[in-house]
């Protein structure tokens, strides 16, 4: 078995004593609470806008959507405006099923042997696992904004509360704290435990999984546990916003630290990494172009002369039996 | 030919199962029957293609790499990235998240974890991570990055041409990541050191000369044209006399060369002859343009573009106004999706106009070229055709979409619309085996070569497999398709899953229905067998 998360584990746990030890021991507050946040910031908003862009400069020479439904023809044929888009405005919408709702997940399916026939299955657990994992995650950084605006917006009170509207607990228990963990552990599950999703993972696919899991635990820790200084927290968070940055006196416990450092690792790792895909799946030719090649003619920048083969020059070689034939010939 | 095993113990051999080895570390399998046989040199130099140093063979361990082969690559690679955003986003963005693992018929029919479309692109990316990346660079092997050596090579010469470029798996993919396009720049790859197969080069340099993959040359194609018009006037008394390379047509009309040359192809040429006699049209075929497949397609972009100039350049040549195009798969993701652009643009065409019905087929305002399956429903739907559809009735037909005018095109209903207009029996294979899901023929993009039998059938088995469903269940017997690959390559597969079942191009049932002018009583089909069965039972 494919045993690359004990290597993404060691880096975790690592990386975590590190920011402990660092705070704890060697009183390093100001580099773990203020230089690498600022560090992990900037490296991911250089690097996510660098690799964009990087793309970008990539030709699109061809348009080709895969189409996943009935063309534009004839008027009597029903097309399919979304799956197989022949305009902007499908491409839209395509765009906008494929980034918020995975509509392509959401076909899946699974092929089994049964007796002498294969058979096919639709499996939404994947899908189901990323949605949740990716929405909770969504909902996690923007209340997490509260740490670094002042007065805090309404909207992001109100997404507290209706993230809080289990009622359950003190202080009052968040449902995506709860399910950003339970999806990356699925997530993770699924990647150790199923042979086949194991055998193509790479350390690099168990590492940010475990780092968000590794930040998921400890903010939970720090909010249900530990029963961190949110005050002082925020104290800190507003002066990095604010770029004021100070540590508050008194100090936050170096549990809070290690949860700053994985964000900001994460952060700095975002640009290096395959959680790219944020950005290229906006950018991906097979989805958002629309299949409207005949009707629109598409133009490549670097479309140059190829060799060709003439008609006059495939007369030159076939003009006797082509007369003996009766075919039609330029030059008798 | 290599021997394969029966259709049970090869069923039985399916394992699924995950080597204990990583499959970094698993050599490709180039046993006989493994591979597919590397081109003639011949073929590499009438085309001016990049060789190699001599005579190879995947069996070989030296492959006669050229001396710079690693800087070859990389600059071929580097070139691809920049030119090709697919390229450059794919390598970048997969997840590993297994999505498409399952999708692609030839993991399906065997089970090597490499025939995973996602380990078929890592096979790629971790040469790419190595090579442009910089945390391929510093950690090696632990961000799956792998230095190119000659071993690398030897897996994706085995592993691109285990890819029928179906787009399957590009469905499915929450990124659409497309391995067909990563397959494709593999073999562009392979191809700047000389290393490609012979079932892919010998059509296109034989279509670079000749103008079609067969290498048939003018007079012998007017022969077979005019044979089959013998065969059409003893069927239905009507004699049929078309014309070749005549200017001033109305429309050129090009198919895939396989529907001149073999069974049951030469039936849906005939079909098409039959229509074109019945409306009048006023079209001429090109001799010199007379292959509508572009098996550079299979080989390179520039391959692409080299054989498709012809047909705009004999439509401008012969003075016609548009292009009508024939049943074929793979034309027409060309002519869908690249020969606008790279062959264009066709301002001395005209905007397709049926003479017939007088529909304007404005999605074609820039191609100048339509599918005959547009066509003949346009001209159904007009009510422009005698048909009598009971003609078929022996004939209980499903439909085989084919992957590239499903996943590249979305031509979905026209071929539908005509066989339920011609045929009284139609069944559709199960969701998830057709439209924008179909299964590949398994003999695609190259691949409908002897030597890999044993792949062939592996990979035409998620087909097979829904074929045999409706056979059983509502007794189908005839497996229509539109494609010249797949009539070449679905009887081997029908033959040996469900031999009860035949194979039609849709304009064979046509032209079965098609009550023409002047025709005699008909009594037995295309094919020369009687119009009834008494007993329903099978052909062989
Ligand atoms: C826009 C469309 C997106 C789609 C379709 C998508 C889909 C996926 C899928 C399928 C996985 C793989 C789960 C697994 O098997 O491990 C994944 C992982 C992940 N995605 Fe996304 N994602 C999207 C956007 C985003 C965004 C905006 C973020 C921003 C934070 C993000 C962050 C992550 C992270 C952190 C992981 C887990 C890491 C991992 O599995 O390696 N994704 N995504
Ligand atoms: S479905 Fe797409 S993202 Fe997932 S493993 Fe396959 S290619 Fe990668
Ligand atoms: S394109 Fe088709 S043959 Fe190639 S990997 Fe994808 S599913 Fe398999």
């Amino acid at each position: 078995m494919n045993v690359g998360y004990l290597y993404s584990l060691l880096a975790v746990i690592v990386l975590g004593l590190i920011a402990y030890a660092g705070v704890e021991a060697a009183g390093l507050q100001w580099l773990f609470g203020i230089l690498i946040p600022y560090l992990g910031l900037t490296i991911f908003i250089a690097g996510f806008v660098y690799r964009v862009m990087d793309w970008a400069k990539s030709a699109v020479p061809f348009r080709i959507p895969t189409t996943c439904g009935q063309q534009k023809s004839l008027p009597w044929f029903t097309p399919n405006r979304i799956d197989n888009p022949a305009t902007t405005l499908g491409v839209i919408v395509r765009m906008f099923f494929e980034i918020l709702l995975f509509r392509s997940l959401f076909r899946n399916t699974r092929v089994e042997i049964r007796g002498e026939r294969l058979s096919y299955k639709w499996v939404i657990w994947l899908w189901l696992f990323a949605l949740m994992f990716h929405y909770s995650f969504l909902i996690v950084v923007i209340r997490h904004l509260r740490f670094f605006l002042e007065p805090v917006p309404w909207v992001i009170t109100l997404l507290e509360k209706a993230d809080g509207v289990l009622q359950v607990g003190l202080p009052i228990l968040y449902i995506s704290g709860v399910t950003l963990l339970l999806g990356a552990t699925l997530l993770l599950l699924r990647r150790v435990l199923i042979p086949r999703i194991n055998y193509i993972s790479l350390a690099a696919d168990y590492f940010p999984l475990l780092l968000i899991i590794g930040i998921a635990i400890t903010g939970i820790m720090m909010r249900y546990f530990t029963k961190v200084d949110v005050l002082k927290v925020k104290e800190l968070t507003m002066g990095l916003a604010t770029f004021h940055p100070a540590i508050p006196e008194g100090g936050i416990s170096g549990l809070f630290y290690v949860h700053l450092f994985f964000v900001s690792i994460l952060l700095a790792y975002i640009p290096f990494s395959k959680l790219m895909h944020m950005g290229g799946v906006f950018l991906s030719p097979t989805r958002n172009l629309a299949n409207n090649n005949r009707r629109i003619r598409h133009i490549n920048p670097w479309n140059h002369p190829v060799k060709v083969h003439t008609y006059e020059e495939y007369e030159d070689e076939f003009r006797e039996k082509m007369i003996e034939a009766g075919l039609p010939v330029e030059k008798e | 030919m290599a021997k394969i095993p029966k259709p049970q113990e090869l069923f039985k051999s399916i394992d699924y199962s995950i080597p204990k080895k990583k499959w970094e570390d698993v050599p490709p399998d180039f046993s006989e029957g493994k591979y597919c046989y590397p081109t003639k040199r011949k073929n590499l130099e009438y085309l001016d293609f990049p060789t190699n140093k001599g005579e190879w063979s995947p069996t070989d361990e030296d492959w006669q790499l050229p001396d710079n082969w690693e800087e070859i690559i990389h600059n071929g690679f580097k070139e691809r990235l920049e030119k090709y955003r697919s390229l450059k986003v794919f390598m970048d963005i997969c997840v590993r998240c297994g999505a498409c693992a399952d999708k692609c018929h030839f993991f399906i029919g065997g089970g090597d974890p490499k025939n995973m479309p996602v380990l078929r692109a890592e096979l790629l990316r971790s040469v790419y991570r190595k090579d442009f990346t910089t945390a391929g660079k510093i950690l090696g092997s632990i961000a799956g990055a792998r230095k190119l050596t000659p071993a690398v090579i030897k897996e994706w010469f085995s592993y691109f041409y285990q890819c029928s470029e179906c787009r399957r798996c590009s469905v499915f993919c929450p990124y659409g990541i497309d391995t067909a396009e990563i397959t494709m720049m593999g073999r562009e790859l392979l191809s700047l050191l000389g290393l490609n197969i012979n079932w892919v080069l010998e059509p296109v340099a034989n279509c670079f000369r000749t103008g079609n993959h067969l290498g048939i040359q003018p007079h012998a194609l007017k022969e077979m044209i005019e044979f089959f018009c013998d065969d059409i006037e003893e069927l239905t008394g009507v004699r049929i006399t078309p014309q070749f390379n005549r200017k001033g047509a109305e429309v050129l009309f090009i198919t895939p060369s396989g529907d001149y040359f073999a069974d049951p192809g030469t039936y849906t040429m005939m079909g098409y002859l039959m229509l074109f006699e019945h409306i009048g049209l006023d079209y001429t075929m090109s001799t010199y343009a007379s292959e509508g497949g572009n098996f550079g397609l299979f080989t390179s972009a520039e391959a692409v573009k080299r054989l498709n100039s012809k047909m705009y350049m004999e439509a401008k040549r012969l003075g016609v106004k548009w292009i009508l195009g024939g049943e074929c798969g793979h034309m027409w993701r060309v002519i869908n999706q690249y020969m606008d652009t790279m062959n264009g643009p066709a301002d001395f065409l005209e905007v397709p106009v049926s003479p017939i019905t007088g529909t304007r087929f404005e999605n074609a305002a820039s191609t100048k070229m339509i599918h005959i399956t547009e066509f003949t429903s346009d001209l159904i739907k007009h009510g422009k055709l005698k048909l009598d559809p009971s003609r078929n009735d022996k004939f209980k037909v499903t439909f085989h979409d084919s992957c590239n005018p499903s996943r590249a095109m979305g031509l979905l209903e026209e071929p539908r619309y005509v066989i339920k207009n011609v045929c009284n029996h139609f069944y559709e294979m199960p969701e998830g085996t057709i439209r924008e899901q179909t299964f590949c023929c398994g003999s695609g993009a190259g691949l409908n070569t002897e030597e890999i039998m044993d792949l062939r059938m592996r990979g035409g088995l998620p087909r097979a497999n829904a074929v045999r469903y409706v056979h059983d269940k509502y007794g189908v017997n005839m497996l229509a398709c539109i494609c010249a690959i797949d009539r070449a390559a679905l009887p081997p597969l029908m033959q040996y899953w469900v031999p009860e079942v035949g194979v039609t191009g849709v304009h064979e049932l046509v032209a079965n229905a098609l009550v023409m002018d002047g025709e005699k009583e008909r009594t037995v089909d295309l094919r020369g067998e009687p119009l009834k069965e008494e007993e329903e039972d099978t052909d062989e």
